[in-house]
């Protein structure tokens, strides 16, 4: 089936000492348990890998299939290939993780920075120079105003960058800001 | 992220020997000898053989007989295979050609039923006895299957289920020696559905949060 064919790291033995080790695990050899597991992990990871992307899927993959197989080793024959029988547990474990990660996609959104900020219509309108009211509002103030808004609001300068620009003084700017957004409010229906 | 070493430390210790499961053959027939030996039991002590023999004699009959006790045989042999991991899934289809025949010999004994006028004979008794013994041989047979690790447990416990039905089917025509109505279908058809939904949900209720 399709342990022949399965890509195995590069510590994995051959499948006869596989089945060997797994037969002394059935018998309780503690040693033999520990080597076959150690050996299977690179493989498990490598078949997880193939459909589950997050790296915290594919290791909680292989742990699923560690558990598994401990509780339901009693059902493999010594007779029988064992990589088969751990594939197929395998793959019924990483199907079963994949479903739960795919609810879990369903149930959680991931968080996206929204350009709404209100529910108004108006306030989420992207704002351009040539049509919005506030431009329009702007010709009412003064040149030190107009310039003060746009150095500070519109290109987002600080006191100190803005008064380098314009060679206005910080103080001078914080005060034609003040007045100016105070005017603009007026003009544009807001409280003043 | 990297549990892995963790688990495996933890498995360690707690690794104790285990006693092998049988191959799925021999659990499957050991499991439809001693069926076979109770259903016989019952059979001498209170069931119609002569009848049933007589009945037999008509061709249509016997192949209904046969193709249901087939797919009780072929459902149990399925569902044994499904329960461990590394058999092939393609088990699942082994019932479905006696199952065919079964349902359709009991549609055309049915039509035939109809249309001499005598088809709304019924017995609900059928169903008492196919969900009265059904019941147990199901119940024991998931059992069985949940003592391996079906990779698929419900569709597992379902085929086991038919299997229980169709066998129990089967015996009850040692007591049931007239033929089969359309209501007796109906009835027939009534008692399965009970033991696949008690299948469900046992196989359900039964299931390891992680695990098979």
């Amino acid at each position: 089936m399709a342990g022949a064919t399965m890509e195995a790291g590069p510590a994995l033995p051959q499948e006869k000492v596989l089945e060997r080790l797994m037969a002394r695990v059935q018998d309780g050899d503690e040693q033999a348990y520990r080597q076959l597991l150690e050996s299977i992990v690179p493989l498990l990871r490598a078949v997880s890998r193939r459909t589950l992307r997050r790296p915290h899927d594919v290791e909680d993959a292989v742990q699923d299939i560690l558990l598994t197989l401990h509780r339901v080793r009693h059902t493999y024959e010594p007779s029988r290939p064992f990589l088969p029988w751990l594939i197929a547990i395998a793959r019924r474990r990483i199907i079963d993780r994949q479903r739960r990660a795919g609810r879990e996609r369903r149930r959680e959104a991931a968080f996206a920075a929204e350009a709404e900020t209100f529910r108004g219509l108006v306030a989420n309108r992207p704002v351009t120079f040539e049509d919005s009211d506030l431009m329009a509002a702007m010709v009412n103030l003064t040149a030190t105003e107009r310039r003060a808004i746009e150095l500070l609001k519109l290109r987002e300068l600080s006191l100190k960058e803005a008064s380098a620009v314009s060679g206005v003084s910080t103080t001078a700017l914080k005060v034609a800001v003040h007045r100016a957004i105070r005017r603009l409010r007026g003009l544009l229906g807001g409280q003043p | 992220m990297n549990g892995a070493p963790d688990t495996i430390k933890f498995l360690v210790r707690d690794l104790r020997p285990v006693r092998r499961l049988a191959p799925p053959v021999l659990r499957a027939g050991l499991w439809l000898c001693a069926v076979a030996a109770a259903a016989g039991l019952a059979v001498v002590l209170f069931g119609q053989p002569a009848e049933l023999a007589a009945r037999l004699s008509s061709p249509a009959l016997a192949v209904e007989f046969a193709a249901t006790l087939l797919t009780g045989i072929a459902a149990v042999f399925a569902a044994f295979q499904l329960s461990v991991p590394d058999r092939s899934r393609a088990w699942v289809l082994l019932p479905i050609a006696p199952l065919a025949v079964w349902l359709a010999a009991s549609g055309s004994q049915c039509w035939h039923a109809l249309s001499t006028s005598e088809g709304m004979h019924a017995e609900p008794g059928c169903l008492f006895f196919i969900v009265g013994a059904g019941a147990p041989l199901t119940l024991s047979l998931l059992y069985l299957l949940r003592r391996a690790a079906p990779l698929e447990p419900l569709r597992t416990a379902l085929l086991g289920a038919l299997g229980a039905g169709a066998l129990t089917a089967a015996v009850l025509q040692f007591f049931h020696p007239f033929d089969v109505t359309f209501p007796d279908l109906g009835f027939h058809a009534a008692a399965v559905g009970v033991l696949l939904a008690l299948a469900a949900a046992a196989a359900q209720l039964t299931r390891p949060s992680k695990g098979f």
